[in-house]
């Protein structure tokens, strides 16, 4: 069907600041089906979060534009829930108030006090958190807050779920972890997800496909790899798997071979 | 005695032999030791010094031994009430708090509300700024001829003068609290779509109550400094009106004793706030 294919069709975007000479994007042109699990990865200021930040709504786009589902996206809103770097959390409530206060801005609108509360609960417990729900952010681990946060975006029924870095300030353990909770969200649930990540393991291990820019400012779409493993996908299986692996070393060779860290490169 | 046991233990002379006695268990008297110690001496040698000092030939002030002889009735019975002004240091000092509390009380609901108004609109700001910052370097006691040419009355003037005190601080804190409210809960609030009144409640006043609580404090500070000054002029039963009083009857030993009182409710008032503050924002200084 033509609108599944195109979901979240992403169509010459360009976005330049007011300030700036060049365009941090340039004509991106990305489609991506419904259900889909697609990661944008890059080199550190190519402009991957601020690809995020336009599908988000909270920047505008400067030429271009995105449409979700037959409808151009003009602002921020809860049907594109946002999993922040940083997580986000406001620390003077809860985990569960959290989570309650997106659910009674957005989905709660239509049920009841119950229900709403069955819902927090629910989602809290689908990342594993239901023990801490009325502990305050500045007492959990990084982890926690960052599977919180996931909850709190999940609970808005977003159509599009976007994880901005979501795993890069946590160890490689509980990084682990949480990349196998959200495979089993992401299978669960069936929501369409965009990833912006500059891990390339995690890129291939949770992606269908992966969107590699070229280096900014000016950046675009330099190429999209199709990683055509069977899901549920298993880290360990996988490690050595000849597909993984391929597709592991295509996204290491655009990174470092074709388009090396200019900053690094210099230095 | 307690120094010592706090020693780490020495090591045992054979490594070989693994060592199967339980860790000393650590003195819970040594470290409240560790922290009254110091100024307990500090204090005691402050005491001494100025016994040293005051008691020469031609010394100007008492030494603490003849503070402690004269005062002692003022000293040991802060309650006593001989009707008139001759009351103990209780009675002053509860009417000089009585003044704090409603001039602070005004000055933080003002504050506060004027704070949240500069914060939210740059018309405001541009508008209020300005003048602010002239008049919050005024000296409070510059302000009580005008205030009592104004009402006429010394119990107000009082208070007012404690108000336009410490109202500065509240309003300027307030204001860049609500000014600095992290991006993230703004991306967080436009998401969820939290706008208007709600967003207001639900983030700006959460996010900026550390520092309208930052404000709060040194604004309790500020009127606790110009009650003192203000009662000096205006007279009536109050702590301040006290020193002066004991000035003008050459009792210097009641001014030491007045003083050491001020300089403890001050700390006391102080405490209350902060406490206040930690109480109300728990949770949100570190996340």
């Amino acid at each position: 069907m033509q609108t599944d294919d195109r979901f979240l069709d992403i169509s010459q975007l360009s976005i330049q600041f007011p300030k700036s000479p060049v365009p941090v994007l340039r004509q991106v042109d990305l489609q991506i089906a419904r259900g889909e699990y697609v990661s944008v990865i890059g080199h550190s200021g190519c402009g991957k979060s601020t690809l995020l930040n336009v599908i988000a709504g909270l920047l505008p786009a400067t030429a271009g534009g995105v449409v979700l589902e037959g409808r151009e996206i003009d602002g921020p809103g809860p049907d594109r829930a946002v999993v922040f770097q940083n997580h986000s959390l406001l620390p003077w409530l809860t985990c569960y108030e959290n989570v309650r206060l997106a659910v009674d801005q957005t989905v709660g609108r239509k049920m009841g006090r119950a229900e709403r509360h069955d819902w927090v609960l629910e989602n809290l417990a689908l990342v594993h958190m239901s023990h801490a729900k009325d502990k305050r952010p500045a007492e959990i681990s990084g982890g926690m807050k960052q599977r919180i946060g996931i909850a709190r975006a999940l609970a808005m029924k977003p159509k599009v779920l976007l994880l901005d870095e979501p795993f890069g300030a946590l160890d490689a353990l509980t990084r682990a972890h949480l990349q196998d909770q959200v495979m089993e969200i992401h299978a669960s649930r069936g929501t369409t997800v965009v990833m912006i990540t500059h891990d390339v393991d995690e890129a291939v291990l949770l992606s269908d496909r992966i969107v590699m820019l070229t280096n900014g400012p000016n950046a675009t779409v330099g190429e999209v790899l199709k990683v055509d493993l069977p899901r549920p996908r298993d880290r360990l299986a996988l490690a050595a798997d000849p597909v993984f692996v391929a597709a592991r070393t295509a996204v290491l060779e655009f990174l470092h071979a074709r388009h090396a860290n200019p900053a690094l490169a210099a230095a | 005695m307690n120094a010592v046991s706090t020693k780490p233990a020495p090591a045992p002379a054979q490594l070989s032999r693994p060592v199967l006695t339980a860790l000393p268990r650590p003195s819970r008297l040594a470290p409240v030791l560790a922290n009254l110690l110091p100024p307990v001496l500090i204090l005691l040698a402050f005491l001494g010094l100025w016994e040293f000092l005051a008691s020469g030939p031609g010394a100007t002030l008492p030494p603490p031994s003849k503070v402690w002889a004269d005062s002692y009735d003022l000293i040991v019975d802060p309650f006593f009430d001989r009707g008139g002004l001759d009351k103990g240091l209780f009675w002053h000092l509860a009417a000089s708090l009585q003044r704090v509390a409603l001039g602070f009380a005004i000055a933080g609901v003002v504050g506060v509300l004027t704070g949240l108004l500069i914060g939210t609109s740059p018309f405001a700001m541009r508008g209020l700024d300005p003048i602010f910052q002239v008049l919050r370097t005024v000296p409070p006691l510059a302000w009580l001829p005008l205030s009592l040419a104004a009402f006429r009355e010394a119990q107000p003037s009082a208070i007012f003068v404690i108000f336009i005190t410490s109202v500065w601080p509240v309003i300027i804190n307030t204001a860049v609290g609500v000014r600095n409210v992290p991006q993230d809960y703004r991306n967080v609030a436009a998401v969820i779509r939290l706008r208007g009144p709600a967003f207001f409640w639900k983030i700006v006043l959460p996010a900026a109550a550390p520092y309208i609580f930052t404000g709060l404090r040194i604004g309790i500070g500020l009127s606790w400094l110009a009650i003192v000054a203000a009662e000096m002029l205006i007279g009536g039963v109050g702590i301040g009106f006290f020193v002066w009083d004991a000035w003008n009857s050459s009792n210097l030993s009641d001014i030491v004793v007045a003083l050491v009182y001020v300089g403890l409710v001050g700390f006391g008032l102080d405490r209350i706030v902060a406490f206040a503050g930690r109480i109300a924002t728990r949770g949100t200084q570190e996340s």
